[in-house]
């Protein structure tokens, strides 16, 4: 979708401001928001690609006013409701707390390290041959869907050139819609600047792009 | 924002963060939480993940030629050499830079970064203004870390629109000829591993 999320490219965002010394959290909730969201992830209720495209839908000007831990937090509360684990009632409290919705599991203290070390990887065989190599020119679809993509606006349309293949991976394009993995040949697409911006640098963009966003070139 | 020290439970805490602490109390009676997982999760990110492990990733390339193929051609595995494995690092690879190359990292879309090696990413890596800006101006970026670059050096920014992690093995800095493995670890920067800083010849 042509989201909030999608800024690559935009202006008006003003300086970067970076800080010296930053703490890992701000404040104390901005912690318990980070591990909520880890552990309720690993409920098995959703995957990382359901996730990203919750907090993806945030309405714009919400997403734009808001802090990265309070798009998590408001992410968070659209996956309890929209998957059954809790109503918008209890979450506001205006009702007491029903019985809870059954999870695959229950991330406890001692399987923390476990799962950490295990992570999710995203590779996944699949049995045909890669349709591009390095050095093979592509374009990139110009496709706008209102579901979840990968393909960020400011590289679709435009010509780049294979340089890395990675493997096969989940498509998040099926994935974050509880479509399944359907896994597909992914690779590093280099864009020049003078493509993309039509500036005379000898700057250039790479993005990791599944197979279904190129055509030939 | 920052506190003041004074944070009597309950009494002083913000709508948001009353806000957050009634869902997680919601969620542990709803039986989908341990409070005790969440303490491990945050103890983690805060105390032993971070970018210090990158650097040794970095110290070790610089003075093990064998470790720094092994680094180029899967990643992934020769960070889990180190011990360096997991979420958000499980597809890694390595980007060196080179007098002609200056690689930078950066996820427009949200925030993805390779937290094994560098922890949980800043403010700034998540926030809008590096986001929707280094990929159609890296220089004016860079400039903002007091970074310059000769203008025919290539500056390569890698969009990590995938569940592949991307760490920048910087260049060795001048001066530095002799050091040891975890001297070198010392001067490594967690921005010279994400590309918005290099790392000045050392005294």
């Amino acid at each position: 979708m042509n989201g909030p999320h999608d800024v690559g490219g935009m202006m008006g965002f003003g300086p970067i401001a970076p800080e010296k010394d930053e703490p890992v959290f701000h404040e104390p909730w901005e912690r318990r928001v980070f591990a909520a969201a880890l552990a309720m992830g690993a409920t098995g209720a959703w995957n990382i690609d359901i996730s990203r495209h919750a907090r993806e839908r945030i309405p714009a000007v919400d997403y734009w006013n808001s802090s990265y831990y309070e798009i998590w937090f408001k992410g968070l509360l659209r996956l309890l409701q929209e998957h059954g684990l809790a109503s918008a009632e209890e979450i506001s409290g205006s009702t007491p707390s029903l019985p809870p919705a059954k999870v695959k599991r229950v991330l406890t203290k001692d399987m923390v390290q476990g799962a950490l070390a295990k992570g999710g990887p995203a590779n996944r065989p699949l049995s045909t041959n890669a349709k591009f190599k390095p050095g093979d020119k592509v374009r990139t679809k110009n496709i706008h869907p209102t579901a979840h993509t990968r393909l960020p606006r400011y590289v679709r349309g435009h010509m780049g050139e294979i340089v890395l293949i990675h493997g096969t991976h989940v498509l998040p394009d099926s994935s974050a819609h509880g479509k399944g993995d359907d896994p597909n040949w992914l690779y590093a697409v280099r864009f020049t600047a003078k493509e993309l911006w039509n500036k005379a640098t000898p700057d250039t963009v790479m993005l990791d792009l599944w197979e279904p966003y190129l055509d030939p070139a | 924002m920052a506190h003041d020290g004074h944070d009597h439970e309950g009494s002083e805490l913000s709508p948001l963060a009353l806000r957050v602490k009634a869902l997680e109390t919601l969620l542990t009676e709803k039986g989908y939480i341990d409070p005790a997982a969440l303490d491990e999760l945050i103890e983690t990110y805060e105390t032993k993940v971070g970018p210090r492990n990158g650097a040794r990733v970095v110290a070790r390339a610089w003075t093990d030629a064998a470790y720094a193929e092994r680094l180029r051609k899967d990643a992934t595995a020769a960070i889990a050499e180190l011990g360096f494995v997991g979420r958000q690092g499980e597809h890694m690879v390595a980007l060196f830079n080179t007098p002609d190359r200056h690689n930078v990292v950066v996820c427009t879309l949200c925030s993805c970064y390779p937290w094994p090696t560098l922890g949980l990413p800043p403010v700034w890596y998540k926030s809008t203004p590096y986001r929707s800006r280094v990929v159609i101006d890296p220089r004016s970026v860079l400039a903002e870390f007091g970074t310059a670059l000769p203008d025919d050096t290539e500056i390569r920014v890698w969009d990590s629109t995938s569940e592949v992690r991307y760490l920048v093995i910087p260049m060795r800095p001048k001066g530095t000829e002799g050091w040891s493995e975890d001297q070198l670890a010392e001067i490594v920067t967690r921005d010279s591993m994400i590309g918005t800083a290099v790392l000045g010849s050392a005294a």
